[in-house]
């Protein structure tokens, strides 16, 4: 197995995991790491990619380099806002939870 | 002012770029300016943004092809390409028009208080305004999914705080919920994104369209961007963020929320289905959104009847409406006969459902200032004292139900038609079906609210600039009813081309 390989696969299995806890877990933070995970899910997947689309001498293809630094700077913009949402919703709600959860989101 | 004639040294397809910076600039020259001056910068672009959407609109009606500008020089797969075509420059002059609209009716309810320290709220306003109407240029002009992916997200950031603008808890858990779903969304449109240039080498729509074939590879990928976008656009059953966080939200974000933003991740749809994918796995994947798309109009139209308050009822008409869009895709798919007159109606449907939606919302909010409350079941006598509120409401529920001679009920003719020409008898089912329970949520509202009652007196009267403004939206509704058959012409401009030769 190349190492191209093994980090699709493991993408792949974070993208499964991020997004299962993304979807069952009530606690809202455990939401948001779930988010965090699958991204890393996927910017992995485009980073093994990168590597197997290396050509022309380059070490790796790098217009998905570009793509996930950019997605990343995206992902954090977005961990910041939801966290920072989540903290008025404690301090609002008294809990990190939705109030009438009925683990639909 | 735009030169357009060929002689002319200035690039009409300049006019791209210039669409989708004016109002980034004007963000930056917001917060530069600091937070007093915000609405001046704000208003003060509208107009050149309504001058830009309809000169590029004139542009590309003028030279009858899709206008295409290559970013910095770069051709795709390397660079970046915009491009407009007739549906995207239908969608900005839309957006061009709503977001003025919304803004000026939004004039006293987010102005900055005299004497006190500057408020968040009204600077939060009118930067996510502007914040909102650049992402929707650029999920209108994108042509690359990666920069699309950007825009996207763009537009989330900019939706999601406009719902919690007031601070309550109620808010800041619809904007939280609002937010995951799209959270969700992004991630499975990226990794579709990333899929597709894993197995085709390119970003580009149009260099995928030509490299795509129907293989597990496209179908994971354009699957999990599917799923994606219906997650932001709330098609059932992924609508259950939205009528909290529509509903929450101050009457002109709820108004730019159900109008726009829907539509943004809509259109992306639209880009993948159409322009992208090939016309046999389209014609597969359609059946299967036009079957949510019909759920939706049901469940939305009966969750809609049942609601106690008015901004509620709207919101649940939202994810009603947006089942047509997805309705009308099989219908809209592919190079058959029928193709010309669902693809028109589909386009008339987004933009008279963003006029009649915004009209609904903005009136929603006047009835608000008017009785203090939005609960339906004490509307007896409303009429006397909001008329025009209550007018334009039920002009835009005109539209809804499908009633000649609005937009709506010219798209949903079109839809019909295309439905019974093409054998598809139970999506027109579905549609008339639609049409009635619309009628019954808007005559719920209209019944009561035109029923005689003594000593109700209104608590506040709403400005004439509001009241004027949310009838011109539902006046615009109605009108679009009367489209000239050039509307499919110019729709037609940029269309796919085995598409093309049926519109003509």
């Amino acid at each position: 197995m190349s190492v191209g390989m093994l980090a699709g696969l493991g993408g792949a299995a974070l993208i499964g995991l991020g997004l299962y806890g993304l979807l069952t877990h009530p606690h809202l933070l455990r939401k948001i790491i779930g988010f965090n995970v699958m991204g890393s899910g996927v910017f992995l997947l485009f980073g093994a990619i990168a590597r197997r689309g290396a050509a022309a001498g380059l070490g790796a293809d790098p217009v998905p380099q570009a793509l996930v630094i950019t997605g990343v700077v995206v992902a954090f913009s977005a961990t910041a806002l939801a966290v920072s949402l989540l903290l008025r919703v404690v301090r609002e709600t008294g809990g990190p939870f939705f109030p009438d959860d009925d683990g639909a989101a | 002012m735009f030169a357009l004639s060929p002689t002319s040294t200035v690039d009409v397809n300049a006019l791209l770029p210039a669409i989708v910076m004016l109002p980034v600039a004007a963000l930056l020259l917001a917060f530069l300016l600091g937070g007093r001056r915000t609405q001046g910068t704000a208003l003060l672009v509208t107009p050149f943004g309504i001058a830009l959407a309809v000169a590029l609109a004139c542009a590309v009606w003028r030279s009858d092809r899709a206008l295409v500008y290559v970013l910095g020089g770069w051709a795709p797969p390397l660079g970046v390409a915009l491009r407009a075509d007739g549906l995207s420059a239908v969608m900005l002059v839309t957006t061009a028009l709503i977001i003025p609209a919304t803004g000026f009716y939004a004039l006293d309810l987010f102005r900055q208080p005299r004497q006190t320290p500057e408020a968040r709220a009204p600077f939060v306003f009118w930067t996510l305004l502007l914040a909102v109407w650049a992402a929707l240029n650029g999920v209108f002009l994108g042509w690359d999914l990666f920069n699309l992916y950007v825009a996207l997200e763009m537009l989330t950031f900019a939706a999601v705080p406009l719902v919690c603008l007031d601070g309550r808890a109620a808010t800041l858990v619809a904007a939280l919920r609002y937010l995951l779903f799209a959270l969700i969304g992004s991630a499975l449109y990226l990794l579709g994104a990333t899929l597709l240039y894993g197995a085709y080498g390119a970003l580009d729509i149009g260099l995928l369209s030509e490299r795509i074939r129907p293989e597990p590879a496209a179908w994971v990928a354009l699957a999990a961007m599917t799923a994606g976008l219906l997650a932001k656009t709330a098609l059932f059953p992924l609508h259950l963020w939205l009528p909290p966080a529509h509903a929450g939200a101050p009457p002109p974000a709820s108004a730019i929320l159900s109008a726009l933003v829907v539509k943004g991740s809509f259109f992306l749809v639209l880009r993948l289905w159409l322009n992208l994918a090939p016309p046999q796995m389209a014609a597969s994947a359609v059946q299967l959104l036009a079957a949510m798309g019909a759920a939706a109009i049901l469940v939305g139209s009966v969750l809609a009847l049942r609601q106690k308050r008015l901004k509620l009822l709207i919101a649940y008409s939202t994810v009603a409406q947006i089942g047509y869009l997805f309705l009308a895709l099989p219908l809209a798919v592919g190079a058959r006969p029928w193709f010309a007159a669902a693809w028109v109606g589909l386009a008339l449907q987004a933009v008279s459902h963003a006029f009649a939606k915004g009209a609904m919302f903005l009136s929603a909010g006047l009835i608000a200032e008017a009785l203090g409350h939005d609960r339906i079941a004490e509307f007896r006598g409303l009429g006397r004292i909001a008329a025009p509120a209550v007018l334009a409401f039920g002009l835009g529920g005109l539209s809804l139900m499908g009633l000649p001679p609005s937009g709506g009920f010219t798209a949903k003719w079109l839809l019909l038609t295309a439905a019974i020409d093409s054998g598809q008898w139970l999506w027109a089912l579905v549609m008339v079906a639609g049409g009635l329970l619309a009628a019954g949520y808007v005559y719920r509202v209209i019944a009561p609210a035109l029923a005689p009652a003594d000593g109700l007196t209104p608590i506040k009267t709403p400005s004439r600039r509001r009241t004027a403004l949310a009838l011109a939206l539902a006046i615009v509704a109605v009108m679009l009813g009367l489209a000239p058959p050039q509307f499919g012409t110019f729709l037609r401009i940029g269309a796919p081309d085995a598409q093309k030769a049926l519109l003509k």
